[in-house]
């Protein structure tokens, strides 16, 4: 087994937790909670989370719990317990409502979910103070290496994704993103010049699928570790998209030699010091071997690279365009790749008497779940059954029949038909099936 | 160093590539998102506002005359004012930003149905709050359209009620306090839009979902599809109910003016499109002017262009109806439901297609992308 240096993997640790901490507070204090999950009446389940729902007033509890378990996880105390406490209620707020999916929220319980088996509580941890049969100045390469490669998966994956006509040859989305930051200071006027729509696309796509590489290999890596600054901050500037850039530079400092991760766990020691904290010292090396569980944890981590490696190519097996059908879309690090907008007008028509009326959609969503719905077959679907439930409940009639009308537009082109208005969606239930009932897209896009 | 130098030119090299390909060239966005607040704020909803205060107090005044003297003249004439400041409303309703935005106007101005009972009571009462949220069904201008034609079957008979000796005052009562309640809603908008509010909606020239001309636009659609689209005729007709509700129409008991003020909410809302000023003397920067700037197509039309066309599709199935909505919705709702989907038609065009030319999101929830 190869060892390295424990504190690459005991200062992620302790910034991942403290991110997520920040993370957690901006979240509640913007006052997200209610508005994303207790305001609105009905909830979008992903496909077979269905019981996975708000819990109402105790939501801000379990948000609070999430907290504590982050700064559990940055502390290093009772770690693998607080790690899996940490994994488990972030993934149950993500699944409480599809409408707010993120890939930045989804790599970052995939990122727990790893840290759940790797020993980053052995170095300047709590739990190492507590019990120096644990403590370890030593951990094995493949701990620190799984981060590495779950970070060049997430950035080469995003790469990959970019390589499409849309992307390349039209400069779409960003074209319509970039004109509309035009009274930004300093770069604001050369966001409207077609010249910087292509510039920056092809740039963003060349810094994906090469800056892992150069990370990896210390001779390009301070220059690398600039680039993702400059890359994060620039998105940061140009989209509204919350704490991601800063959890994306912080994990990669992970990259970065033992030495330097010694010499930021002795700043925080100096801070520490400063503020008159001076914790007993931690005894590493007792003497016996320390036991990392190696024949258990290795088989897992095989088994969820593979699976990070295939998951996004599950597209493959839809028939249709990616990016109209949206099958196999999420959990494939595609990001800011289309700017998708719709309408969906439902009618709900008595099997019985033929007697019909259109929905008024904010009756029942919130703006954004509206506005998520209109363009993702998903939500359309289950909000088709949902109604069905309701217009039952209020008597309007015993044999519901949905129908939506409905429009997307997807990178600029014009808005096309999207479902097909003849087909009660009745008809078919939630699932992972190739969704027949779309209307096909009138355009093409080649690549990834 | 030398990799890195190496990556940032190949950058630089493949960008040129790419903008040398002319396969679609788009113009360029030159447009000044500050020019088109200006253009809206002091051309058009400035000067709306201020057109419904005039208004309004001249239905105020004549409320106040027709208090102090029941006569058949004066009746008339709160009847003429009421109906020139129900017109001019159209032309101010759909800004709902700001203060008319905190005050809930649009709710004090026109609930629909008006709820006749509660009117009533309160007048048999005498005893009344129109302050109140929760008396937003018995004020404004429906409940103003039952009072001065609805208390009786004709005019004879509701000049007759308002001069009865019992109940005849404390309908006139009531008429005033509406119209002054309207009033004095309304100068507060144009008060705050004149002390302050105008510089702040100018100022707010940004592109987030807090920005002007995101929130204006937002508005905008809210406006088209909940109150012009769904409110006067949609609603009435049974389009969300699948019953119809001759009752909701505007301008109920009047009976002869729903189209009229219908048609006006249209072209209000078409002017505004395209930067109309509110005396129609001046056309400036607009959405209209946005999207041919942006290079906007839809089918190979200008956006802008297949937009307009709707509207004008619109009025013309519109102007083929008859003048009482309520009568069209119990005798002939299959022409109602015509007009409602040639308003239908144009969300898309301006929901979807112009908001991504726009890059505006339609929700107002500020959150993050990825």
């Amino acid at each position: 087994m190869q060892e390295s240096s424990a504190a690459p993997l005991a200062t992620f640790r302790i910034f991942f937790g403290l991110l997520m901490l920040i993370s957690l507070i901006r979240f509640a204090a913007l006052g997200w909670i209610e508005k994303l999950y207790l305001e609105p009446t009905f909830h979008f389940s992903y496909y077979g989370f269905e019981w996975v729902k708000p819990l109402g007033n105790y939501t801000y509890l379990l948000f609070i719990v999430c907290a504590i378990a982050a700064i559990c996880v940055s502390l290093g105390y009772r770690y693998r317990l607080s790690v899996l406490v940490f994994f488990l209620s972030f993934t149950y707020i993500e699944l409480m409502d599809k409408t707010t999916y993120l890939n930045h929220y989804y790599f970052v319980s995939i990122m727990s979910f790893l840290l759940l088996w790797l020993p980053a509580h052995r170095y300047y941890s709590l739990d190492a103070r507590r019990d120096p049969s644990i403590a370890s100045e030593k951990v094995p390469k493949w701990s620190v290496d799984a981060i590495k490669v779950l970070l060049a998966i997430v950035y080469f994956y995003a790469g990959l994704a970019k390589l499409n006509t849309d992307w390349l040859l039209s400069a779409q989305p960003l074209s319509i993103w970039m004109p509309a930051r035009y009274h930004l200071p300093i770069i604001g006027p050369f966001l409207r010049e077609g010249w910087m729509h292509y510039a920056m696309s092809w740039a963003g796509a060349a810094y994906d699928l090469t800056i892992p590489f150069f990370l990896w290999y210390s001779r390009t890596r301070p220059l690398a570790f600039v680039a993702v600054v400059v890359f994060h901050v620039l998105t940061r500037v140009l989209f509204s998209i919350g704490m991601f850039p800063y959890i994306m530079i912080v994990s990669t400092l992970i990259f970065f030699s033992p030495a330097t991760h010694q010499r930021m766990l002795d700043g925080i020691t100096w801070l520490g010091t400063r503020l008159k904290i001076r914790p007993r010292p931690i005894h590493y090396g007792s003497g016996r071997p320390v036991h990392f569980r190696q024949r258990l944890v290795l088989p897992v981590l095989y088994v969820f690279f593979v699976l990070q490696l295939l998951l996004p190519f599950r597209y493959l097996l839809y028939p249709g365009e990616l990016f109209w059908t949206e099958q196999g879309y999420r959990f494939s690090w595609r990001v800011m790749l289309m700017e998708k907008a719709g309408y969906a007008q439902f009618k709900i028509v008595d099997g019985a008497t033929g007697k019909r009326l259109y929905v008024d959609n904010s009756e029942y969503l919130n703006a954004f779940q509206e506005k998520q719905m209109s363009f993702q077959p998903d939500f359309i679907l289950e909000y088709a059954h949902y109604l069905a439930d309701v217009y039952r409940e209020r008597g309007f009639t015993t044999e519901p029949e949905v129908y939506v009308e409905s429009y997307v537009a997807l990178n600029g082109r014009s808005s096309q038909p999207y479902v097909d208005p003849e087909v009660n969606l009745l008809q078919f239930e939630p699932s992972l099936r190739n969704k027949t009932w779309l209307l096909p897209f009138k355009d093409e896009i080649k690549g990834f | 160093m030398k990799k890195f130098l190496f990556l940032s030119l190949a950058i630089v090299a493949i960008s040129f590539f790419g903008c040398g390909d002319d396969g679609d060239s788009k113009p360029v966005d030159n447009f000044d998102r500050s020019v088109m607040l200006i253009n809206w704020a002091d051309n058009i909803i400035v000067p709306a506002y201020e057109a419904s205060v005039a208004s309004l107090t001249a239905l105020e005044t004549a409320a106040q005359n027709f208090r102090q003297d029941a006569t058949a003249e004066n009746l008339e004439a709160v009847q003429t004012t009421w109906l020139a400041a129900y017109r001019d409303w159209q032309r101010s309703g759909m800004f709902q930003l700001g203060k008319a935005e905190e005050l809930l106007l649009i709710e004090f101005m026109i609930l629909n149905p008006t709820d006749i009972a509660g009117i009533e009571s309160k007048i048999a009462v005498g005893n009344y709050n129109l302050d109140l949220p929760s008396q937003t069904t018995r004020q404004g201008f429906p409940a103003l359209d039952y009072l001065l034609y609805g208390i009786g079957a004709d005019n004879a008979e509701v000049l007759a009620a308002f001069q009865d000796a019992g109940t005849g005052e404390g309908y006139r009562e009531y008429v005033l306090a509406a119209a002054s309640k309207m009033r004095q809603n309304m100068e507060t908008v144009l008060s705050d839009w004149k002390n302050g509010y105008r510089d702040t909606f100018v100022g707010n020239a940004g592109s987030d979902a807090n920005a002007s001309t995101d929130r204006m636009t937002n508005d905008f659609i809210f406006y088209y599809e909940k109150h012009l689209r769904a409110g006067k005729v949609g609603i009435p007709a049974g389009v969300f109910s699948g019953d119809k509700l001759a009752g909701n129409v505007e301008a109920f008991y009047n009976k002869n003016v729903s189209k009229e003020l219908l048609l006006v909410g249209l072209d209000a809302m078409q002017d505004f499109f395209n930067g109309v000023s509110y005396d129609g003397a001046v056309t400036g920067a607009s959405m209209n002017a946005y999207l041919e700037e942006l290079g906007s197509t839809k089918s190979d039309s200008p956006l802008a262009t297949v937009i307009n066309d709707q509207f004008d599709e619109a009025r013309t199935v519109i102007n083929g109806l008859g003048n009482d909505f309520a009568q069209i919705v119990d005798n002939d709702n299959i022409s109602m439901l015509r007009a409602y989907d040639a308003l239908q038609l144009n969300v898309v065009n301006i929901k979807v297609d112009m908001l991504q030319a726009m890059c505006i999101s339609v929700d107002y929830i500020d959150g993050d992308g990825d």
